[in-house]
């Protein structure tokens, strides 16, 4: 009787310490969420005054007039789009070498730790590099040098993503594969990126999500541009740096169009983690 | 190892492999001692022994399977048709295509049930679409499986259960006409009904391959070997036909693992 007693205590007393615990862990994910909240509804309020179809049509204006941000949209995609494309061939291969290859040798490691420096450098720093490397030697900013800031950001993220989800396919898919008689690049190109495909594509969406949003390596690359110009080798205009132009400017035309464009990047940046969740449940393989 | 403990094989059979000396090493330690071995064509040979005793080691030696990873290393030599596949200049994948493999956990690619099969066969063949299909629906009827899916081939290989899986990768090793097939534990992760279709075609490949096969369970080597080598420690201690080694072995030793005094 006793010890079934003492069981009982032992018992209620964890299922306490259950309750306790489990009520802190919510307190903590209210107070992040409410931070979220609190900055999406902010966004929401400042934004939707300039929110219409003249946002998207509309070039920047001057002080005082209308506009909108039509030049700056443009640029964004075009930057963010070639910078994902010359950054994501690179950064897997990159991943695929670490993951496939890697087993052998001090190159991998060495890379390995390489890469993560880059992954945790700030932004700022990639596109003061690309200043000094691109921009003083051809004496102008420029969209390819954005892009190429913006490339230098994505590697870094594509070839961790891409070696993570390489790992993660068990050795027993490639024996299986190697003892069909595949050579390796088929084993790879044919197996394993094939069984890692959602999470390496995942993870290509998560790093345009990154750039998107990117102000400090485009302020010192692409800088800005009033006019509508989709020449690679002129400035371009784009939204982090619009917004940081004119959200720090006097003129309540320009705040509001600031607004707007913070509210464009996060409601594109959600849309792409939503995009990246719903694809990496959908297609991920269970072993 | 003297060879005192290799029987003789009785039957007249063509020797499809043979091993001499074989030594095997992880690194540092040495997993396979001086193994001697002549396993005959077209019959079922299984390994038997407990865990750690060497028998997957010695049959991933046969496809050359380690050498995917560095620091595994065998010294010896391993004939098959009378060529030293340890030989520096054995082409591996010409070796792998011509011995295939079946692992313990089924391991389906993520692509459909078809591609899965004809994989394999691009590999090294150049088909016509219909003689794929073809290709496609013999390996399936031979690997038992043909009735349970011919209706959904573009279905992902990883949708069938795992008795259903493991008879796809089987029939995935079969389709590019391998001439030996080795076989990893490949009932071990599965269910009674689905272990006794694959005995079932064991018995059935072996009019055309030679099959190797490790297993932990000592009934299912007698039920579809006709020889056994029982292993102990990274030797052999015993090799003959599988209805002498289980009722009357050689060896003390044997004698106690199959009995169950051991292991």
């Amino acid at each position: 009787m006793s010890a079934s007693m003492a069981i009982m205590g032992l018992y209620s007393r964890r299922l306490w310490i259950n309750r306790f615990n489990l009520a802190v862990s919510l307190l903590t994910m209210l107070i992040g969420l409410f931070w979220l909240g609190w900055i999406l509804l902010t966004l929401f309020e400042a934004g939707f005054k300039a929110l219409g179809p003249a946002l998207f049509f509309t070039m920047t204006p001057p002080p005082g007039a209308s506009g909108g941000l039509s030049n700056a949209i443009a640029g964004s995609v075009i930057m963010a789009a070639t910078g994902t494309l010359i950054g994501t061939p690179i950064g897997m291969m990159a991943g695929i070498y670490l993951a496939e290859f890697g087993s052998r040798g001090w190159l991998a490691p060495v890379t390995r730790f390489i890469n993560d420096i880059l992954l945790s450098a700030p932004s700022i720093v990639v596109g003061l590099f690309v200043y000094e490397v691109y921009v003083i030697h051809t004496r102008h900013f420029s969209a390819w040098a954005g892009t190429l800031a913006l490339a230098l950001i994505v590697i870094p993220v594509v070839i961790r993503t891409t070696e993570n989800m390489l790992r993660l396919v068990p050795d027993s898919l490639r024996e299986a594969a190697a003892a069909l008689g595949a050579p390796q690049w088929k084993v790879i190109t044919l197996v394993t990126v094939r069984a890692a495909k959602a999470g390496i594509i995942t993870g290509i969406l998560l790093a345009v999500a990154r750039i998107s949003g990117e102000t400090a390596p485009l302020l010192f690359t692409a800088l800005n541009n009033q006019f509508w110009s989709l020449d690679m080798n002129q400035p371009m205009a784009n939204l982090p740096v619009v917004i940081f132009q004119f959200a720090m400017s006097p003129y309540e035309n320009w705040q509001h169009l600031a607004w707007a464009g913070a509210l464009l990047i996060t409601m594109g940046v959600l849309v792409l983690n939503i995009l990246a969740r719903v694809f990496f449940r959908n297609k991920s393989p269970t072993y | 190892m003297n060879a005192a403990v290799l029987q003789p094989v009785q039957e007249a059979l063509t020797q499809k492999i043979q091993v001499k000396n074989l030594n095997f090493y992880y690194g540092g330690f040495h997993a396979l001692k001086d193994i001697n071995l002549q396993i005959p064509e077209r019959r079922v040979t299984a390994f038997i022994g407990p865990s750690g005793c060497g028998k997957s080691t010695l049959l991933r030696t046969f496809n050359r399977m380690y050498a995917l990873y560095p620091k595994q290393e065998a010294r010896g030599e391993i004939f098959i048709d009378g060529e030293d596949i340890l030989s520096p200049r054995q082409d591996l994948n010409r070796l792998r295509a011509k011995v295939g493999m079946v692992f313990q956990k089924p391991t389906p690619f993520p692509m459909s049930i078809h591609d899965n099969i004809a994989f394999g066969v691009r590999l090294y063949e150049s088909l016509s679409a219909r003689e794929m299909e073809e290709r496609v629906e013999w390996a399936l009827r031979k690997a038992a499986l043909w009735e349970e899916v011919k209706d959904k081939l573009k279905q992902s290989g990883t949708s069938l259960s795992g008795g259903q899986q493991q008879r796809l990768c089987i029939a995935r090793g079969i389709a590019v006409k391998p001439e030996v097939l080795l076989l990893d534990e490949p009932a071990s992760a599965l269910d009674p009904i689905s272990t006794g279709r694959i005995e079932e075609l064991v018995h059935e490949l072996k009019n055309d391959y030679t099959i190797v096969i490790v297993t932990h369970n000592m009934q299912q080597a007698a039920r579809v070997s006709d020889y056994t080598a029982y292993m102990y420690l990274g030797e052999m201690m015993e090799f003959g036909v599988t209805d002498e080694v289980f009722i009357k072995p050689k060896k003390k030793e044997t004698e106690d693992y199959i009995t169950g005094r051991f292991g």
